[in-house]
This record gives C-alpha cells, structure tokens and sequence, in this order.
C-alpha cells in the first residue's frame, strides 16, 4: 500500500455496513411482479394436466388418481377421429405454405421489383386481420365459389377438409415469409459469393450454401405455421360441415355442453406434442 | 466542513461476490484540481468513479462531497454531474433539449434554461448546433455536447469516465487540451478516470495510480514519473528497465544492491529498506548515458558493461538494446542530437559498450 | 441504347426466377385471401333474401342498420371498450414482465421468453376451459375460500372474467415486441437521467418510455385487432350476457335462422375500418420516430 494511502487509513475506521447494492430500479418488486406473471400463466395449465388425472368426473376435485380418462379417450372415436383429421390438415398446411412461404420470402429478399410495397401490404394482411373477418371471408368466398362450380359443371361440392386445408395455408403463409425473411436478412451474402468462387452454380450454391444455412428459419416458420394451424378454431369452426371434424371445435362443442376430464387428458396431449415438436425442432438445428 | 477537499473517500470498500474491485481506497481530492484515477483495465478506477457518481454504493466506507457524507444518497440527488464513455446521449431529443435536460430537473424557469443552454454551449464551441440531433454529429461534437450537458448544472464535481476512449488519435490530442483548458476556465474540480497514461500525465494536477483494486500511488505527474514508489507504477508509466538484486547496504535516501553477477548498483529508495532484502533497481532507457568503453566517465554513478544487440533508429531518437548478461537485456534511449550521416556515428549491433548511471537517475524498488 | 443480348438474357431469365419464385404464394393469397375479402366487401352492399341467399341488389341498409340500431351500434362500442381495457392491462402486466426478462443474465432470458409461450401452444379453448375450473362457483377459487370460511365469489360469467381470459391470451403478443423494443435500449441512459437529477420515475418517464414507444406501439395492435374479434372468450367465461361484435357475426352468418350473410359483412367490414384507422395510426408514429 502507498505511504499516502496508508496514512489515511488511519484517518477513521470504517463502519462495517451491510452489503449495499448497486442503485437498484425496483428489482424486487420487478422480480415479485415476474413470479405473480408466471404464475397466472401457468397455474391453469398446470390445472388441467393435474385434474386429467382425477376420479371427479366434473374434472373440478381431486377425488383420487387414475388413468381413466386417458383409456376413454383413446375409445373416444368422435375425438380420436377429430384428432387425427386436425393432425393431417396441420401437416398438409404446414408443408404447403412452408413451401411457398419460403419462395415469396426468396424473392422479396433477393430480388428488387415494382409492386413490392403492394406484396409486402398483402402479405401483412392476413397477420393484422382479425380472425374472424378471414373466416367469415372464406366462408362467403367458398360458397360462392361452390354455386358458381355447381352452375357450371352440375356437380355439388362441399366443404371438406380440403376446404380447410385451403384456408390454412392462406393465412400460414404470411406467417413463413416472415420468420424466413429474418432468417435471410440475417444471411451473408459473400457465402454464396465465396461459392461462385469456388465454382458452384447457382442451383448448387443454393441447396449446398444458402438452404442450410436458413433451414433453421424455415423450420421455425413450418413449426409457427403448424402450431396456429393445430390451434385454429375460428376459421375451422365456420368452414367445417358435417363431413368435417376438427378437435378444437370438438372441443368447443363439448365445453359449452358436457365437460368430462377426457378434455384435460386430450389438452395435456396436445401440450406435451407441442412441446416435444419444439424440442426436437431445436435439437435439429443445433445439430446443423 | 470541508477544508477545500472536494470529494473525500475514507476506506472506501466495493466488494462483487467475492471480488473486491475496490480494495480499501481512501483519497483526498481537493478544489478546482484536475484529478485523474489512472490504471489498466479491471483496477476499480471505474467503478470508484461510479460510487462517487453514486451508481454504486460502497460496500463499506464513506463518501464525502464537500464535507457532506454521501455514501448512499441516490445520483439525482448529488451535486455532482458525469460526462459518460459512451456519452449517452439522449437519441430521441435535440441536443438543446439534452443539453436542458438537468436544468428541466432542477426546474428551472423555462425563461432562464434557453440562455444557460445558449451558454453552455457556446462554452463547448456548439455554438447553432441547438436543434441538431445526436445521431447528425461525429464523435467529438457529440462528446462536448455531453461536456455542455454536465457543465450547465454547474455541478461541484464533473466526473469523467474515458470520456476520449472512442476518438482517433488526433481528436484525443485536441481535446485533451481543450478539457484541460476548460477546467482552468471554469475551476471545477474534474475526476478523470484514464488507461492512457500520456493522457493523465498531459492533462493532471494529481494522478492516482490504481491496480486490483488498490490506489498504489497519488502525486503529480512529476512525482508519479521521476519517482515511483513500486515496481507497478514504474512499469506501468512511461518505459523503465528492471535489475533485480539483493540490498546490500542502505542509507538517508539510497541503497546498493548487489546483482547475481556481482554489479553494484546504487539508486534512491522511497521507502526505507533493509540489507539482505530483495530488491529491483529501475532506470528509465532516457536517463542513462551510453559510451564506448573507455570514453565513460563514472564520477558518482555505476557503470555496466553491455553488448549492443538491437538498434531502432526513429528519427528524432535511437532506441538501443543492449544485453547485460543472458538473462537480461535493457533499453537506452538516445536523442539524435546530432546531425549526420556517419554511419560510425550511430550505434551497430555487436559494438560492446557501457552504461553509466547518476545514483539520482535511478531506484530501488521492493515492490 | 441497346443492351447486348447476354445482358438481356440475363435480364429474362431473373424475371423468369423471380416470377417462379413469387407467384405460387401471391396467387395463393390472391385467390384465397383478396377475393374473399373482396367478395364479403360486396356482400355487405346486397340485400339479404328471405331464405338467406344473396339477392344481387345495391342496398346501404346493412350499414344503416349497424349504425342505427342499438343492438350493432353497443356491440361496436363495447367490442371497442374491451379490446381498448385488454390492451391497457395486457401493457401494464406486459411491460415490467419484459423488463424483468431483459435484466436477466443472457443465458436464462430465451428460456424465460419460452415459457411465456408455452401456455400458447396449449389449445385456446382448453385454456379458457381451464379458467372456468378455477372461477365456476363450485371451483377451485370458490373451494379454497369456502375452506375457509370465507364468503363465495361470483366470478365466472362476468364481463371481469372475460377480460381475465382475454388478457390471457393476449400477453405473449404483447410481451415479445416490448422485449425487443426493452432489449434494444441503452440503460446508461437511465443512468444519464438520474445523473442529471432525474428520479427514478421521471428517468424511466422521460428516456425510457418514449425510447421503448415503437414496442409498445407494436405490442398494443398485435393485441388490439384480435381481441376486437372476439366471442369465445365472452361466451365460455363471461356468460354470453351482453353481444360483442364477433358473438353478432357468428349469429348472423351461422346461427340465424335465416342466415343474414350481407349484414354480417358489412359487420365485418366495419370490424376492418376500425382495423385501417388503428394502423394508419400505429405507421404514423413509427414513422415518426424515423424523422
């Protein structure tokens, strides 16, 4: 230690004080306010995945433990059909728009063309459009479109999965090209440079440099756009008819009527497929 | 009570855990002085700034502003203002309404803010950069608009935390001596926190010299640089050579160590030592005078015979190292005094030589 | 000047990508999307037959009606007063929430923003299902209060209910741009403010707020335009007592007997005017911010 600062060592003996913090903006009450947030978020999930296992078959006590409900839902045709419909329609819409999605994002990232601004408006739209203004939409869109089907070639058609199928890729899409869009913005260019150097073309440099490098923006758009889809109830409910079973309608019918816990079985499901979706999609990026 | 010390700190501790970046430092800095806290990066000269700021508040210990004991009073309340290193300027507002913004906090008149602004930054050569905003200005105009916003409060105390870290070389130097006229103009006291030791050296009344945590050494720039009291603030300011030795005999202000291969050494000891002690001597490469053997007069001063091995030659000075022995090599500086283009007049690699040393040129250094 | 021919051909076959690249999904919006859009636009101007069909017939009476009648018109102002509270609330929770998350150590603040939406891609209806377990008067609430002795609540079938279970399922839309908008602010700012004499109120006041603005301009209409949409949420938790917009177009496409098509869409319609004012809005004062 320095004479100087030695000497004024001496000068008084510092009080021992308790621990003082840094200049604080609230963190307790902050960190209070989180908890209490978190809690509100997961207290009726964690709800739902408990009372799938009680006796009551109100679903509102615990009443005992049992796996009942589970094995009646996997008896449940009405619901395991439903489910199976809502998976293969998630599918198909997912790979549809993915697809197409990805393309569009391409080219508004790629390409420089008149019209852009138009494009761009068009495809936020289905994103800020209430859902219920879409469904009612394509619920006028598609019987006209049915009449004027009918009036030309005689035939009926009526709505059917594919209906919905069609109505989920149109508002997915908008939501791919987003998430692809950031993935591209965020892309360096002089890679595909560096591999026309190498002498690659542009099919080439393309599958082999660009498609890796942003697959993990496109599965991220594939998983938002499946997940929404999965969970569509507005646009399913106005376009499904009586061929059309979908599960979050099912479940729609069946809360406003009879609830038995199979709902808490079949929604702990569907959050542990989410969930496990998500965890696999991470767990193939990180392997690329 | 505050006896022109402007800001005073009494044992003041800054613990993280289990690391002490500020490690019992006590400092008196006083009136209208310009103080710099000089070290390398992680030496707590930041985060003692920061407590005298009050964005940190001292594990233990105490801080006093003019007398008045202000450990834990909140920053908004202390009479102090802190010219920032990334300036942090206020993006979304003019740098009139930046420049106002303190004032707007003391609520100030409006009628008054307008030509206090006007002043401030007239002060800091701004002069019609009112409605200009930030993100419109280089890096040096932006620096004297956070120069004018701290200034206009007219606080007790200016804090300035590497305030020319983010400037080219050329711009540092400019306002290095517009900084240090500035604060002659307006006399108040400046805390200037630096890793640049030309800068502090340049610019203060006072340096405190900082590692780990620990103030090392306080004192002028003179006293800083002819004689430092340890190892660390001889290395760490300007350029010196180490010799290390044992003492072999002390007296008022000097000693003699004696090295490995049995040269005595003989430099001024700021603090006292004991015989038998180890010890360093350290000379710095301007203040020792080469000759060829034989042309070297010793009066009062230790010779050491060298073997030149490197020779920089930079124009207004040659850089000579020459080596001592196989474990050590040494520098000397020479000013191009004269002008030739002899080549025998400049030193060779290879050519022996000897270093003579004043006994007042050098120190004896135990830490 | 002529530009030689590998130039143009170049030329072509870029516009022959970009085409390829661009038109499967524009036609697909095009078709799927614009038309219909387009198709209810013209609906909400027909008359409405006696078995529900479109009579081909230029009529403004759907619009009359929605802003005469008292029915559409309190539906329309309530609707509006909702999804305004939603956003209000969904802001006031959100935003220390976001807070929160951004002072975290980097390595907790990805799963912390995970967990907010997790409870998303558990089924919607499910969830509201879950508050009614917790709210009904035989629920989990009512339960632990009559454990104690405490008087009932009457909770489910509320307009506060609803509003429950609207901020519910809104908060992720809110809290994930006021993150983004939170994570991009330079907290030596604050630091500046209170060095200059600011409190900690008027810093967060005066640097903070108007700095984090575009979040939460952003945040209010990923929350406002949904919820204005609504009827589930008024249905299952508040007891479909009073009408919102979106119980009306539900009636009125699906469960009318007859179905009246083209006031529902004038319903709709209105539902976009709303929509077109709040984001003429929201671009105004990001574009604001850009000046």
């Amino acid at each position: 230690m320095s004479a100087e600062a030695t000497s004024q060592a001496t000068v008084r003996p510092a009080k021992p004080t308790v621990e003082r913090g840094r200049l604080s903006w609230g963190g307790f009450s902050l960190t209070t306010h989180a908890v209490v947030m978190y809690l509100f978020l997961y207290v009726p999930i964690a709800i739902l995945v408990i009372f799938s296992f009680t006796r009551d078959e109100f679903g509102v006590r615990w009443t005992g433990f049992t796996l009942d409900w589970y094995t009646r839902l996997f008896a449940n045709e009405r619901l395991m059909g439903a489910a199976g419909n809502t998976l293969y329609v998630a599918f198909v819409s997912t790979v549809v728009s993915t697809i197409l999605g990805t393309l569009v994002a391409l080219a508004l990232e790629r390409y420089r063309f008149r019209g852009r601004n138009a494009t761009d408006a068009l495809l936020y739209l289905p994103i800020v459009i209430p859902e219920i203004v879409m469904a009612v939409a394509l619920l006028a869109f598609s019987a006209f479109a049915f009449e004027l089907f009918q009036r030309i070639t005689g035939q009926t058609l009526r709505r059917n999965l594919t209906t919905v199928i069609i109505a989920h890729i149109a508002f997915s899409i908008s939501f791919v090209v987003v998430v692809v869009r950031t993935s591209l913005k965020n892309f360096d260019l002089r890679l595909e440079e560096a591999a026309a150097d190498l002498g690659a073309n542009a099919w080439n440099t393309f599958w082999r440099v660009t498609f890796p490098l942003i697959l993990p923006g496109i599965i991220g758009g594939a998983l938002l756009a499946f997940t929404l889809s999965l969970d569509d109830f507005i646009i399913s409910l106005f376009l499904s008819g009586p061929g059309t079973s979908l599960l979050p309608v099912e479940v729609y019918n069946k809360v406003r009527r009879a609830v038995t816990p199979e709902i808490n079985a079949i929604s702990t499901l569907m959050l542990l497929f989410s969930i496990s979706l998500v965890v696999l999609s991470q767990a193939v990026q990180r392997r690329n | 009570m505050s006896d022109g010390n402007a800001i005073e700190l009494r044992d003041v501790v800054k613990q993280f855990g289990d690391v002490y970046a500020v490690d019992h430092v006590s400092l008196r800095i006083r009136d209208g002085e310009f103080f710099s806290m000089l070290g390398p990066s992680g030496c707590g000269k930041t985060t003692t700034l920061r407590m005298i700021a009050g964005f940190e508040y001292p594990t233990s210990g105490e801080i006093s502003i003019h007398g008045r004991e202000m450990s834990t009073t909140p920053p908004h309340q202390r009479p102090v203002n802190t010219v920032f290193q990334s300036y942090a300027l206020f993006p979304h507002m003019t740098v009139a309404q930046n420049v106002a913004f303190g004032l707007e906090m003391k609520r100030i008149a409006k009628s008054e803010i307008g030509p206090r602004v006007q002043e401030a930054l007239d002060q800091v050569r701004l002069t019609g950069f009112a409605e200009r905003r930030p993100r419109q200005m280089s890096g040096g105009q932006q620096q004297r608009v956070a120069l004018a916003r701290a200034l206009v409060n007219s606080p007790e105390v200016l804090l300035l935390d590497e305030p020319l870290g983010a400037l080219d070389q050329k711009l540092r130097k400019e306002l290095q001596l517009e900084l240090k006229g500035l604060q002659r103009r307006v006399g108040i006291t400046f805390i200037f926190v630096t890793h640049d030791q030309e800068e502090a050296l340049t610019m203060s009344d006072r340096i405190a010299v900082m590692s780990q945590g620990k103030v090392l050494q306080v004192g002028s720039p003179t006293e800083i640089y002819e004689r430092p009291t340890c190892k660390f603030v001889a290395d760490f300011i300007g350029e010196t050579n180490f010799i290390d030795g044992t003492v072999i005999e002390h007296g008022d202000n000097y000693a003699t160590i004696e090295t490995a291969d049995g040269l005595k050494l003989r430099g001024i000891t700021p603090r006292p030592v004991a015989i038998g002690e180890a010890a360093t001597l350290s000379i710095r490469p301007e203040k020792v005078r080469m000759f060829a053997p034989g042309d070297a007069k010793a009066e009062h001063a230790f010779t050491l015979p060298v073997k030149v091995e490197l020779v920089s030659y930079i124009g207004s000075d040659t850089r000579v190292t020459v080596r001592l022995n196989p474990q050590r090599t040494l520098d000397v500086w020479e000013q191009n005094t004269f002008s030739t283009l002899d080549r025998d007049a400049y030193w060779q690699p290879g050519e022996p030589a000897v270093l003579v040393c004043p006994p007042d040129n050098a120190l004896v250094l135990t830490e | 000047m002529a530009l030689n021919t590998l130039e143009r051909e170049r030329q072509r076959r870029e516009r022959r990508n970009l085409t390829l690249l661009l038109s499967p999904g524009l036609l697909w919006l095009v078709l799927f999307f614009a038309l219909p859009l387009l198709i209810i636009l013209i609906y909400s101007f027909m008359t409405n037959g006696p078995r529900g069909n479109i009579v081909w017939q230029f009529t403004i009476e759907q619009y009359t009606t929605l802003f005469t009648r008292s029915i559409y018109v309190n539906a329309y102002l309530r609707s509006i007063w909702v999804s305004l509270l939603t956003t209000l609330a969904c802001l006031l929770l959100g935003y220390p929430l976001a807070l929160f998350i951004v002072r975290q150590p980097a390595r907790w603040r990805t799963p912390l923003l995970f967990l907010i939406l997790i409870p998303f891609w558990t089924n919607f209806l499910v969830r509201i299902y879950a508050w009614q377990i917790i709210l009904s008067n035989n629920g989990l609430i009512n339960s632990a209060l009559g454990n104690l002795g405490l008087p009932q609540l009457n909770l489910l079938n509320t307009e506060g209910a609803t509003l429950l279970g609207l901020v519910y399922g809104e908060l992720p839309f809110m809290v994930l741009p006021l993150y983004a908008a939170i994570d991009r602010f330079d907290f030596t700012l604050l630091e500046a403010a209170a060095d200059l004499g600011a409190s900690r109120w008027r810093g967060f006041l005066r640097v903070m707020l108007p700095m984090t603005m575009p979040g939460i301009a952003a945040g209010s209409v990923l929350v406002f335009i949904p919820t204005l949409g609504q009827f589930v949420v008024s249905e299952l938790l508040g007891g479909a007592k009073v009408d919102y917009l979106g119980n009306l177009i539900q009636r009125l496409f699906l469960r009318s007997n007859p179905p009246n098509w083209p006031l529902g869409s004038a319903m709709a319609m209105a539902m976009m005017l709303v929509l077109l004012v709040l984001i003429l809005l929201y671009f105004r004062t990001t574009s604001e911010e850009d000046r």
